[in-house]
């Protein structure tokens, strides 16, 4: 199979739009034939990946927008995510462990345990950053 | 999101329902935050709501650890599905105190 497009979205960084996201990500998972337990998982992958951005990105108060991508290569879907921010320190991307129990810290964590892939990086000049994560689906 | 606070059994029943996310998770720590400070022990119900992410876990953790150091209890009761799930993800399902329902924690406490 061809890698399909299922949709493309473009939002302001902005917390309230994560709402809008999460359904849009849902209605992808059961249109793409995910069962329900594993499109709450992706739900939860895609809104805690926005919210790094909105938060560490663009640092939860400046203007920016997000590009958000959905595609499905027969195997596996494939979640583009892309901001137009500075270039992050990537190597502060980093899960914490579980067992340093404090507020924070539990969003990339969550989106490692349920992708199967993940990558991050810098678009090309510092125009911005992507994090692209994979799901294999059956 | 939207709460409702009432008292059961000495304790401050915090009642948070909807969607518990980034835009509204400020506000549910402000909440579990000024409960503690009125010297409560506190529970959080969480059976309305439909979803819970990081942040809002967040308020939960710093509510846990707020009521420990002021030597006040805290749990959280009708924990639902979706807030379990993100619970259980995070390993917390296994930290913080969870009964069925407020008489379930009471008759606990003894």
């Amino acid at each position: 199979m061809n890698t399909e497009l299922i949709f493309e979205i473009h939002f302001p960084a902005k917390a309230d739009r994560l709402c809008l996201v999460r359904a849009l990500v849902k209605r992808a998972g059961e249109l793409t034939g995910c069962n329900s337990e594993l499109t709450d998982k992706l739900v939860i992958a895609l809104n805690e990946a926005c919210m790094n951005v909105i938060q560490h990105a663009y640092k939860n108060d400046e203007p920016g927008e997000i590009v958000l991508k959905i595609l499905n290569n027969g195997s596996h879907l494939i979640f583009r995510l892309t901001d137009f921010a500075a270039p992050i320190d990537l190597d502060s991307v980093k899960p914490r462990e579980l067992e340093d129990l404090r507020p924070g810290g539990l969003g990339v964590y969550f989106i490692r345990e349920i992708m199967d892939e993940c990558r991050i990086g810098h678009l090309d000049g510092g125009a911005g950053n992507y994090l692209e994560m994979k799901k294999k689906i059956d | 999101m939207k709460y409702n606070t009432r008292e059961a059994g000495g304790y401050a029943v915090l009642e948070l329902s909807g969607d518990v996310d980034l835009s509204c998770s400020p506000d549910a720590r402000k909440q579990i935050l000024q409960c503690l400070e009125g010297g409560k022990h506190l529970l959080v119900d969480l059976s309305g709501v439909t979803y819970i992410d990081s942040s809002g876990v967040a308020s939960l953790v710093e509510g846990y650890q707020t009521a420990r150091k002021k030597q006040l209890r805290f749990g959280l009761v009708g924990v639902s599905e979706a807030a379990m799930n993100v619970l259980q993800l995070a390993r917390l399902d296994k930290v913080f105190p969870i009964h069925a329902t407020v008489g379930d924690r009471l008759q606990a406490d003894g």
